[in-house]
């Protein structure tokens, strides 16, 4: 039994504007139920019930997941080639010894923006919004819980990466590093509004993280198909859940530090001030007991997207799939108690620092099992090697390295020496670009055609593999070994007699050919998009629910909600087991929640309609940020317009309860 | 150019001997494991055949166990977890190594960290012995240097990759570190905490010497600055009091007390001038004098416009401090 | 408005048999089974909502309250690492006056009443009863509301005089920010219950409501400890 049984029967028309309002049929008493085919008077009502109105009030209203999740990918994308350029600018400066080219003032915005875009704009956005996409629809529903708020998020986050880049233009870029230590961004030594702007953009990014958090996890507890208990949940979607309640926990502790450093700096409070009783390590604390549990973030959806990879493209399902999600598990929670491994160079207690070292330890052995059952299933499977199969290879070896390096720095006195050197540089960029890039790229190659209707091209996808996976060793490969020639990070500049030149030369190299493989990525999604070959509703033969509906899908995911009965719902169904949920409205936006543990229908859930309130409220919060920084009245003013806006967005009209009203049954 | 050591392979003290012996630990079990965790993915890739899209899937495993290849899984886990554990190991013993290293009969320097120099004040018991110098350490072979750590302004990062790691330099919380250099030579530092505009210019040197060298050279240290000779010296003195430099510089033996920069008293014995940046040459040091900026942007020593004959003057004086 | 039925409402359905197993249906997820028919899973019979875990406004509530939650602790967390590194703590000046603060964590304990009573109403689907506690909580937490006024002027510290003061000002001022989003949450969610007709999940709506205002109450009571009691030991 494969996805035929969703797919579109041969000679039926697709679904596309129906004559009669459902609507006016509910109203006339007549009700429409979905749980028919494709071609169904069902599906014609499901289809005018859930589309946007077309234009740009529709695009600006919607809260489709799909459009939203692309929306943010997207978005993320193209700061993620804007901060690559800015890296390209670096790597031309480090090139040669003395080089007049960046002086210091630019060099330390270059970094700042760098490291704050790659990590806060573009990889936590991206893994979110992938999950936003994919999450509703492997879960097998209709949307995800809160679609408006997920919808507010996404402009908030806009316009928080706008304010900061707007700010990079204007001069008033953040220039104390990614992670904004004081008291070199505080009050005193962080002059003018550059710090402003970027704690600013703190707390815009990870309110949109939290919400969209929030979302993710109430859609995976509470909304998948009937059926999919925890046990047959993909991998994927556990992924996205550990991700989502770590970020939970996490995100507050770097908008509160965020908040307490700009109080330092409006308000002269003294958080960070040892002349009056303050700490300078709390800021460090706070920023990294999310920091470390952030490049998690990164990293475990990433591993979702290997964990989706390798079984499609070995043709059976992952081995040790109940050890993997253990292991992800394990991860998540072993995450928080590795922060103080970036501060080994402080004053810290070294009995303490010696427990994060076995902590940092610890984590090792979860991934480890995951890597040992992903070749456990390359091994006793059998390989389809296409594009993003070669990306998770490219994973294989570089996240390994990354991880290798890991433990090296994850030993306190190794650390004193490589702590702040070009060693960490290498080991985190091995990390991050191996541990969440290279997957990402799969993901891309891998779900292309189920966002698009189309397939990337093959060729020119090697081609982009192949450049990528030497370039970045190139790039990177050398600044283990400038690290441990005493090359220190975050220098504009360095004299002739150092030696480092050699190195640094051979390292902007490197960040050519990877800058020359992105852009061969970028044209082989403009072309595919153009001409690319059509994809069906299934073309890598995999088993997971999202491949069970159209390429790309319709407004409302599945003509019939799926009714799962195995981990594989597409490779393996029970031959009595139902196939699929009948009942729901067609004629209003409804979708079923259901129990945490074994899935068991429990409500009928009516989604909220498209509005234009989350786009006014993100607007008004931003403005409410603005407000307070520039006069300590604007913290209390500013917060009407918000208010307003929230109260509309959730007051209900008559319309809504009217219908509300005609579907209710009592519990 | 100044010859110096500054790596973490090449270790000339206890401390980085102990670091790079860990790291040769480090180095050998993780290549081993990297190697070995490729060597199976390449064999899993060659010996699995090839099957297409449309290949139905093996979906035996959704309901029955696969106990061969859970051992051989399981045995990759425990031998991982052995060797993290012989890691581990490795890393507190070193950790409580460093921890245990004799201090006695320490050389005491205190370190303070400002935006973008160092300052070093040689402690002693007996007070008169005193003194303090910037940017260049000088230490005897074979004795520990127990340094105190203190952050002036921003977070600083003292590192000197041949003798030791780094440890940070935190307004507002004092701490030490402790190192021994056991061969004589020159060692190359620099700040590793970002700390604004020129934290890439602010290098340290430590220069380790034999016993009586470095006796020679702290006897030197302590004394006040040479007295003006000739007449071009003697206006140089009053061109350093009489313009901004004394504002900022002290000068042992003169009226110049400030603190707010290197201490000046003997600036000609030094390799290098701006914490690593420049050679400590006639002309180097002239151009330097005349537009600091002009080599480290951003720095707070302003530029200052001097006639011709001023600036030579100057330079005659600071010449002389040896 | 019949008063006595209204106040009397949550001794008389506490004992309700009947009115307490409708209420344990209600919030029991699962309690109405999908029916099959052939291939399908029926679940036109389900109820289009349903109160405590059954809702996705509790989980969404319990996500913000786990945000919300992590930041105080974390808040309180600063607190004590600054009192630590303090030889004085105040490091200058008096404690909070506690007068004012005790009477808000009175106040607030006693606000937790008309919430449950109305969390009960909206389970049983008595409009007149909800809308009447509901107006019952709103005028308490306005007096909670006055009363936080009056703690704001008796902390005794700027937050600008020392990292003590910065401390108790911020650890305040969070809790306080909570409230005063929370009260107009309940504000508004009542006004709904004014505007005929009403469907189920605007009861749902006032549970979820009740609910997150027991956090509220249970946060300050540590905030509290710490505020008023930390300087004090």
């Amino acid at each position: 039994m494969n996805a035929d049984a969703y797919a579109l029967p041969a000679g039926a028309a697709p679904p596309g504007r129906s004559e009669r309002s459902p609507h006016e049929a509910a109203t006339r008493g007549e009700r429409v139920l979905d749980g028919e085919g494709w071609g169904s008077a069902a599906a014609l009502a499901l289809e005018h019930t859930w589309r946007d109105r077309p234009g740009l009030l529709g695009w600006l209203r919607t809260n489709d997941h799909k459009r939203i999740g692309l929306r943010f990918v997207v978005t993320a994308f193209v700061f993620f080639v804007a901060a690559g350029l800015l890296a390209a600018v670096m790597r031309a400066q480090l090139a040669f010894p003395d080089n007049p080219l960046v002086g210091p003032d630019l060099y330390n915005q270059l970094f700042t923006m760098h490291g704050t875009t790659m990590m806060f704009i573009f990889a936590v956005p991206v893994m979110q919004g992938m999950a936003v996409y994919l999450v509703p629809l492997m879960a097998g529903t209709r949307n995800t819980a809160f679609p408006r708020m997920t919808a507010c998020a996404y402009w908030l986050y806009l316009l928080g990466a706008l304010s900061l880049w707007i700010g990079f233009a204007l001069n008033t870029g953040g220039d104390a590093g990614w992670f904004a230590y004081v008291p070199l961004a505080g009050p005193q030594y962080g002059i003018g509004k550059r710090t402003d702007v970027w704690n600013n953009l703190i707390n815009l990014t990870e309110a949109m993280g939290l919400m969209v958090a929030v979302d993710l996890a109430t859609v995976i507890f509470k909304m998948r198909a009937p059926g999919m208990s925890l046990r047959r949940m993909p991998l994927f979607l556990w992924a996205s859940l550990v991700t989502s309640l770590m970020i939970i926990f996490a995100m507050p502790s770097v908008m509160l530090a965020a908040n307490l450093a700009q109080f330092d700096r409006t308000f002269a409070t003294h958080f960070f001030n040892p002349s009056e009783g303050g700490d300078v390590l709390i800021w460090q604390h706070l920023f990294w007991f999310f920091g470390h549990p952030e490049v998690y973030f990164i990293f475990i959806p990433a591993l979702g997207f290997v964990s989706s990879i390798i079984p499609t493209f070995a043709r059976r399902p992952m081995f040790g799939h109940d050890a993997v999600v253990l292991s992800l598990v394990a991860t998540g929670f072993l995450a928080f108690g590795l922060w103080v491994h970036h501060m080994f160079a402080t004053n810290l207690p070294e009995l303490g620092k010696s427990f994060f070292t076995a902590m940092s330890y610890m984590i090792a052995i979860p991934t480890a099992v995951q890597i040992f059952c992903w070749i456990a299933t390359l091994w006793t499977g059998r390989i389809n090697l296409r594009t993003p199969l070669l990306y998770v290879l490219g994973f294989f070896a570089i996240l390994v390295l990354g991880g290798l390096t890991g433990i090296m720095v994850g030993s306190v006195p190794f650390d004193l020496q490589a702590h702040d050197s070009y060693f960490v540089v290498a080991h985190l960029h091995y990390v991050l670009l191996g541990g969440a890039v290279f997957p990402l790229f799969g993901a891309f190659f891998y779900w292309f055609p189920k966002f698009t209707g189309r397939m990337m091209g093959e060729r020119l996808g090697r081609w982009q593999f192949t450049l990528f996976f030497i370039g970045f060793n190139v790039a990177f490969f050398p600044m283990h070994i400038l690290g441990l020639a005493g090359m220190p990070r975050r220098i504009y500049t360095y004299a002739a007699e150092t030696g480092w030149g050699p190195l640094n030369l051979v390292a902007t190299i490197g960040a050519v050919v990877i800058a020359v493989s992105i852009l061969l990525f970028v044209i082989n999604v403009v072309r595919s998009l153009a001409k690319g070959e059509a994809a069906s509703a299934d073309p890598w033969g995999a088993g997971t629910l999202e491949w069970a509906t159209l390429s790309p899908p319709p407004a409302f995911n599945f003509v019939a909600l799926p009714v799962v009965a195995s981990r594989e719902p597409l490779w393996a169904r029970e031959a009595d087991e139902p196939t699929h949920v009948r009942g729901l409205s067609a004629q209003t936006r409804e979708g079923l929640v259901t129990t945490v543990l074994d899935a068991r229908p429990d409500v009928r859930y009516s989604y909220p309609t498209p509005t234009i309130w989350p786009v006014v409220a993100a607007i008004t919060v931003v403005g409410w940020l603005f407000w307070s920084a520039m006069t300590p009245s604007g913290m209390f003013y500013g917060l009407i317009p918000p208010a307003i806006a929230f109260i509309a967005w959730y007051w209900p009209t008559q319309k809504e309860t009217a219908e509300q009203l005609l579907l209710e049954r009592r519990p | 150019m100044i010859e110096a050591l500054h790596d973490v392979q090449v270790p000339a003290g206890v401390q980085a001997q102990a670091i790079a012996h860990l790291w040769q630990w480090l180095l050998a079990i993780c290549t081993l494991v990297f190697v070995a965790v490729m060597v199976a993915l390449a064999i899993a890739l060659k010996r699995a055949p090839r099957a297409g899209a449309d290949a139905a899937p093996d979906v035996s495993s959704l309901w029955r166990s696969e106990p061969k290849v859970a051992r051989v899984v399981w045995i990759a886990v425990g031998v991982s977890t052995l060797l993290l554990l012989v890691l581990l190991g490795a890393s507190v013993f070193t950790d409580r190594a460093l921890a245990q290293m004799p201090l006695a009969d320490g050389l005491h320097i205190e370190l303070t960290a400002y935006d973008w120099w160092w300052d070093a004040r040689y402690d002693d018991a007996e007070p008169s012995r005193i003194f303090s110098t910037a940017n260049e350490l000088h230490v005897p072979v074979g004795r520990p240097v127990v340094v105190s750590l203190a952050g002036a302004d921003v977070i600083h990062s003292f590192w000197v990759p041949s003798l030791h790691g780094k440890k940070d330099l935190i307004p507002g919380r004092p701490t030490t570190i402790a190192f021994r250099a056991d061969r004589p030579g020159v060692y190359r530092g620099q700040c590793a905490e970002f700390c604004g505009y020129q934290h890439a210019h602010m290098a340290i040197f430590v220069v380790a010497e034999a016993p009586d060298d470095y006796e020679r050279w702290a006897a030197r240290q302590r004394e006040p600055a040479p007295e003006p000779v000739t007449g071009a010296q003697r206006r140089g003195r009053d061109v350093f009091l009489g313009r901004s430099c004394a504002m900022c510089h002290a000068v042992n033996g003169t009226t110049a007390q400030a603190r707010r920069a290197p201490d000046l008293t003997h600036v000609a014995s030094r390799m290098t001038l701006a914490a690593g940046t420049l050679v400590n040459t006639t002309s180097q040091r002239a151009a330097w004098i005349l537009d600091p900026q002009r080599f480290k942007p951003g720095a707070h020593m302003p530029p200052e416009s001097f006639a011709p004959d001023e600036l030579t003057a100057l330079n005659a004086y600071l010449e002389i401090l040896k | 408005m019949n008063l006595r039925r209204i106040v009397s409402g949550p001794m008389r359905a506490g004992n309700d048999a009947q009115a307490k197993a409708t209420r344990e249906r209600q919030t029991t997820p699962g309690s109405t089974p999908a029916i099959r028919r052939g291939d399908a899973l029926d679940v036109e019979h389900l109820p289009s909502y349903g109160f405590g875990t059954r809702s996705l406004m509790w989980w969404g509530t319990a996500g913000m309250s786990t945000i919300e939650g992590m930041g105080f602790a974390l808040m309180i967390a600063v607190y004590f690492d600054l009192k630590s590194r303090s030889q004085m703590w105040p490091n200058e000046g008096t404690p909070p006056q506690l007068l004012w603060g005790t009477l808000n964590l009175v106040l607030a304990l006693l606000s937790a009443v008309p919430s449950v009573f109305a969390d009960d109403a909206a389970k049983d689907r008595d409009l007149a009863r909800v809308r009447f506690w509901m107006i019952v909580f709103l005028v308490i937490g306005l007096g909670l509301l006055g009363v936080r006024w009056l703690e704001i002027n008796a902390l005794n510290v700027r937050w600008d005089a020392s990292a003590y003061g910065s401390a108790v000002w911020v650890l305040f001022g969070l809790h306080t920010f909570n409230v005063l989003t929370n009260y107009a949450d309940s504000v508004v969610v009542t006004a709904v219950m004014f505007k005929t007709p009403v469907d189920g999940k605007r009861y749902v709506d006032i549970a979820e409501n009740a609910g997150y205002w027991w956090f509220i109450v249970l946060t300050w009571i540590p905030i509290y400890a710490v505020v008023y009691w930390g300087p004090r030991f």
